[in-house]
């Protein structure tokens, strides 16, 4: 099973980087682009195929030690 | 008095923090490797700079989870000081014994540069020596040190004089330009709660003698003498 774990940092906390990429946009004549924030995404492969066990899991994983949740925030996807 | 050095894979102000321990300030300083979950006596633990685990996933984010560092966080829980620098700052907050996180610089520059420190509070084992106000001036050196907390935990920091040094100009005066890295209201260190355990970005280990430019960092070192 494979699962797919977005790390973003959280509303209202400064991102240096989305900055930087949304002047580079502009600069490209992505003149509509009007805001970027950026993030991770950790793609996972799993040796179970339960599911239900699964997602806790990844959760317990994504709070301990992929994302720091003082700043960033995550999602769990099973795919 | 023993003042225990971690090593993590990728810490590189270990031997300038040993020196400045030793040498410099008179005290016995002893190496604490990361898998070692032995404090060896030590009176007072330092966490020194570098890119611990090469700041793979964030900075400090794998290096709490070694072996020292559940040690640590007990000496710390007893009331041991505990002080951090640039990396070793970072990981504190990671392992939760400092509040607040540290993100990338403004500028998403790397900077190297002379700051000037206030000393915001001399009730924490790291600045007790310290002039209250003092002006220290002390380089910093990392890619994220761009502190923030969230609004409730700003206020609690200054509302209990937990912010212990920040980056201003010549005159004190903690102003924009005085800012290296867009930290929130200055910040370049802070203690928690119970006041023993100390983060910062700057690194006083690196002005504890004239031949290194500058002594403005040893009257810290100092202070952990009680």
């Amino acid at each position: 099973m494979k699962a797919k774990v977005t790390v973003k940092l959280k509303k209202g906390v400064l991102d240096p980087q989305g900055k930087a990429i949304l002047s580079s946009g502009h600069a490209l004549g992505f003149e509509e682009l009007s805001d970027v924030r950026a993030g991770k995404v950790f793609e996972i492969d799993l040796n179970t195929e339960d599911k239900a066990k699964a997602e806790p899991r990844l959760k317990q994983l994504a709070d301990k030690l992929l994302a720091n949740t003082v700043i960033e925030s995550f999602e769990v996807e099973i795919l | 008095m023993k003042v225990g050095v971690v090593q993590f894979p990728g810490t590189n102000c270990d031997h300038d923090l040993y020196h400045a321990l030793g040498r410099s300030v008179g005290f016995e300083p002893v190496y604490l490797w990361h898998k070692e979950a032995d404090l060896r006596g030590c009176e007072a633990i330092m966490l020194p700079g570098g890119f611990s685990y090469g700041d793979y996933l964030r900075c400090g984010a794998i290096a709490k989870f070694a072996p020292v560092m559940r040690e640590v966080a007990a000496f710390a829980e007893k009331g041991g000081p505990v002080v951090g620098i640039c990396n070793g700052f970072q990981i504190l907050t990671e392992s939760g014994l400092l509040p607040g996180a540290l993100l990338r610089n403004r500028s998403l520059q790397f900077i190297c540069e002379y700051v000037r420190l206030k000393v915001e509070t001399e009730r924490t084992p790291f600045t007790r020596k310290a002039a209250p106000g003092a002006l220290l001036r002390v380089p910093i050196n990392h890619g994220e040190g761009n502190y923030y907390i969230d609004g409730e935990g700003l206020k609690r920091l200054e509302g209990e004089g937990q912010v212990v040094f920040r980056y201003v100009d010549e005159a004190g005066e903690a102003t924009e330009a005085a800012n290296p890295n867009g930290a929130l209201r200055n910040i370049a260190g802070v203690c928690n709660a119970r006041r023993n355990v100390v983060g910062l970005m700057p690194h006083p280990e690196r002005v504890v003698e004239e031949a290194l430019g500058g002594v403005d960092g040893k009257v810290l070192f100092e202070s952990l003498l009680g």
